[in-house]
């Protein structure tokens, strides 16, 4: 008897698991519609939420853009997250606008010489450091220089001032050969010892964000990890920072445009976890989040609350053309023509990245200030969006490259690491490759281990990707420049290089865009990689927040947002 | 006793240096290292970050070097989390996993010891059949699963506690409960085990057949033999308990020490790695010098020496 009543309750216990298991899959479908009106609902919620943070009337929107910031020491950052917390609370010379162009930032003006090796920067009046001491000129000469202290070992020195006179020796450690000096407490003057057309966009990067000297040099790197010393110069500054729950940023009554400010703080959530940052904007906590559980994104596509925004950048592969059977541009072509890509980011990806038929994807600017794509290959995709013809045409190409059917193509091995969608397009593209008779072997790697080898060329075919800087187009068509460091496919072709070096020395902007184009003709016919997906930025919004907007960069602009009532 | 402490204590100090020498040459065999990401860095900035924290010397330089500065207490500069010492992430982490973890620990021993003991005295009767199929749910339900549906019941659908942060006592219920689960369910089916065992004994027959009260027999007869086994128990479970769960703190957004153990060896942050590995060493090594002396105080047969 009593052993049927341990049976009985054993099953029961059972029969629970399993229901709350398969219950997981069925309310998830509706729980699209549900979360459409927890949204609605958490209207209400979030009043109650905010209002304990509100207690005394203040504003403050709480969002989640990732987890904890590595480092949010401009000099030192390289991250997007981090490059979030910067863009709030600091503000450099020049800064962009919702459209992507330059405007005034901490310059009121610029001006670049005939030459185009000297600019000039104007300071506004007034300039103020979140605790009220002055800004001058100085200070950005200071953090300049800074950038390039072998000390600080600055991860973007390179990209952002390489161009400027006095850097090769800067960087060994003689700060003051840089040619960035202040003329009086109002005058920057840049000197570049080539010219570089996208030098505003570099003036509007937040590496160059002006630090403050005194601070740096009491405190060392710590200066940045804690708000009490993390002096800035933005439309925010940090208030509370407790690493791995939140930063509280406030308004900063110093800052020039203070009276454009309507919030009175921005709180990020630094949520590691998707799921607890979709229970955390379910129940109204925060009010929009970045991390969105991939699971979730079927039920949620089809809410008003879910948006998806391209961001500049491309999920490629790379094909190790130092190694047989890679170095035939023929074989490139076909694995690169053998893959649907409609398939991979509409279905794979759920729709959360774009199919890729060139590299340059939406939101490179051209010299002429128009989207790069519209003018690439005449207006015409490279890969044609045709599947069916592509993958004959790959057939062909095979075959021409003397394995016909794939007989005779030695078995090659995919690297990847295993996060996001990576292992999905890997056993993909087994599936695609097979179709050209090539047998393919996935190899999944762990992150830290993945990067050194596929660097050293350590691979036959691998996952890659690039989410750029700035969006002039030379920051992602450099990767298969032969020396460029992220380089990893070892791609060497004396044109793409001739084509870049013309870009990178030209002061004819046509002549200038020309020679971009150029230079992803040959990419793409030479197929030095392989494009699959534009990158997208997905996430949650309440409709609540108004005037905030989302750029290219991958950068959430909340600054000038305001919480409706 | 004093002496047996003071063998313990240079016995520990041995393996503290062992796990770190361990530690130390593994995590530098593994390819990849802490200052690389997606973009490549130039290699003027890597040769300047790595001179910057000397991994530019040889292998057996740095070890020695390492060796010296934590003699001196100084455990170095985390690499990943930059002008972060080790010390400081602890020092900021360490107490709020510490926290929940401690309440959980209590809670694991006040709910699972006096549950084992009924289930025990109730043997065979419907109440034990009960705590049973408990207990074997929680040891078999992994604690991701328990935060899972304790998110999605008490926090998303009924709205009932915070879903993150620690700010009031609301936000510890749930990550409590998580972290308890598994140590509530071993120390009750341990107590109840080691309990059936006891009662069978000779001396509780006699006590009874003395007349001894029920309450008086199972309390000063039988529980101080029958607790050893959760004593055991205890001490090491303790040690991780209060050092974070990756888990438990990554879903309830907990600022604590337990993500950075994963953390830092998937960021091959050499420091942090070192820093972490032989806290939670030393941590395990005092309980279980703790757990010895507990023996003693509990069971005066145990002789220490």
């Amino acid at each position: 008897m009593k052993k049927r009543v341990l049976a009985l309750l054993l099953t029961a216990t059972m029969i629970l698991g399993l229901t709350a298991c398969g219950g997981k899959d069925t309310p998830a479908a509706d729980g699209g519609a549900d979360s459409a009106q927890t949204t609605t609902e958490s209207g209400t919620d979030n009043e109650d939420a905010a209002s304990t943070e509100t207690s005394d009337g203040e504003k403050i929107l709480s969002v989640q853009v990732g987890p904890d910031p590595e480092t949010i020491d401009p000099a030192l950052n390289s991250a997007v997250d981090g490059g979030n917390m910067l863009l709030h609370s600091f503000e450099c010379l020049l800064a962009v606008d919702e459209d992507g162009q330059l405007i005034p930032g901490q310059a009121e003006s610029w001006e670049t010489s005939e030459d185009g090796l000297t600019w000039t920067f104007h300071l506004r009046d007034g300039l103020k450091w979140s605790d009220s001491s002055d800004l001058t000129a100085k200070d950005f000469e200071y953090s300049w220089k800074r950038v390039c202290d072998p000390m600080v070992a600055a991860p973007y020195a390179e990209t952002v001032l390489g161009m400027v006179a006095g850097f090769d020796e800067a960087i060994t450690g003689d700060l003051d050969a840089l040619q960035v000096v202040a003329q009086d407490d109002k005058t920057l003057v840049v000197t570049l010892k080539n010219p570089c057309s996208y030098f505003g966009s570099l003036a509007a990067f937040a590496t160059l964000s002006p630090v403050q000297q005194a601070t740096v040099e009491a405190n060392g790197d710590a200066w940045a990890t804690a708000a009490e010393t993390y002096i800035s110069n933005g439309p925010f500054y940090i208030s509370e920072w407790v690493p791995g729950s939140h930063i509280l940023m406030s308004k900063n009554p110093n800052y020039w445009n203070a009276d454009a400010i309507k919030l009175d703080g921005i709180k990020w959530h630094l949520i590691e976890d998707d799921n607890a940052s979709l229970s955390a904007y379910q129940t109204g906590e925060v009010l929009m989040i970045k991390s969105v559980p991939a699971e979730e994104i079927p039920s949620l596509r089809e809410n008003s609350d879910f948006y998806v925004d391209p961001i500049i950048g491309t999920y490629y592969l790379s094909l190790n053309t130092a190694r047989a059977p890679f170095d035939d541009a023929r074989v490139r072509k076909a694995l690169s023509l053998a893959i649907d890509r409609d398939y991979v980011a509409n279905t794979l990806m759920q729709g959360t990245y774009s199919p890729a038929y060139n590299f340059m994807g939406p939101g490179w600017v051209d010299t002429d200030g128009s989207q790069f794509i519209d003018n690439a290959n005449g207006g015409q995709t490279y890969i044609s969006e045709d599947y069916e013809a592509n993958l004959e045409e790959a057939k062909q190409l095979l075959a021409d490259a003397g394995y016909p059917d794939g007989a005779g193509f030695p078995s090659i091995v995919y690297s990847t690491n295993d996060q996001a969608y990576h292992k999905v397009v890997a056993e993909y593209l087994q599936e695609a490759w097979a179709q050209l008779g090539i047998d393919c072997k996935v190899d999944i790697v762990e992150w830290a281990s993945f990067t050194p080898m596929r660097r050293n060329g350590d691979y036959d075919s691998s996952r890659n990707g690039w989410v750029g800087d700035y969006s002039d187009p030379s920051n992602m068509l450099d990767l298969l420049y032969s020396t460029n460091g992220n380089n990893d496919g070892k791609f060497n072709n004396a044109e793409y290089d001739a084509a870049m070096e013309l870009s990178r020395t030209t002061l004819d902007a046509a002549e200038r865009s020309q020679a971009l184009h150029t230079a992803e003709d040959i990419l793409m016919e030479e197929t030095a990689c392989v494009p699959v997906a534009y990158y997208n930025d997905f996430w949650l919004q309440s409709d609540k927040i108004t005037g905030s907007w989302h750029s290219p960069y991958g950068y959430w602009y909340f600054m000038y947002a305001d919480i409706a009532e | 006793m004093l002496k047996y402490v003071a063998k313990r204590i240079l016995l520990a100090i041995v393996t503290i240096w062992a796990v770190g020498t361990l530690t130390f040459f593994l995590m530098n065999m593994v390819p990849g290292g802490p200052f690389l990401s997606e973009k490549a860095i130039s290699p003027q900035a890597t040769a300047a970050l790595e001179a910057k924290y000397g991994l530019d010397k040889p292998l057996l330089q740095r070890y020695f070097t390492y060796i010296t500065d934590a003699l001196k207490g100084d455990f170095g500069d985390s690499l990943k989390q930059r002008g972060r010492t080790v010390m400081s992430i602890i020092k900021m982490k360490f107490p709020v996993s510490a926290r929940v973890g401690g309440i959980s620990v209590l809670v694991a021993l006040c709910l699972g010891i006096p549950l084992g003991c009924i289930a025990a005295l109730k043997r065979g009767k419907f109440l034990d059949s009960l705590i049973s199929v408990v207990s074997t749910c929680g040891i078999a339900v992994p604690s991701f699963v328990v935060c899972t549906l304790l998110m999605y019941t008490l926090g998303v659908n009924l709205k009932l506690l915070p879903t993150m942060g620690l700010t009031s006592w609301k936000h510890y219920i749930m990550p409590v409960i998580a972290l308890s689960f598994y140590p509530t369910a071993y120390i009750m089916r341990l107590m109840r085990s080691s309990m059936l065992d006891v009662l069978g004994q000779d001396y509780m027959r006699t006590a009874k057949a003395k007349g001894v009260a029920g309450f008086w027999i199972l309390f000063k007869h039988a529980m101080r033999n029958a607790i050893l086994p959760v004593v055991t128990y205890v001490g090491p479970m303790l040690a991780y308990t209060v050092t974070g769960s990756f888990v438990v703190e990554k879903i309830f957004v907990i600022p604590g020490l337990g993500g950075e153990f994963i953390g830092a060896i998937g960021g091959r942050d050499y420091t942090l790695i070192m820093g972490t590995t032989i806290f939670l060493a030393t941590l395990i090594i005092i309980m279980n010098v703790v757990v010895d002396i507990v023996y003693k105080l509990v069971d005066p047969r145990i002789n220490l020496k």
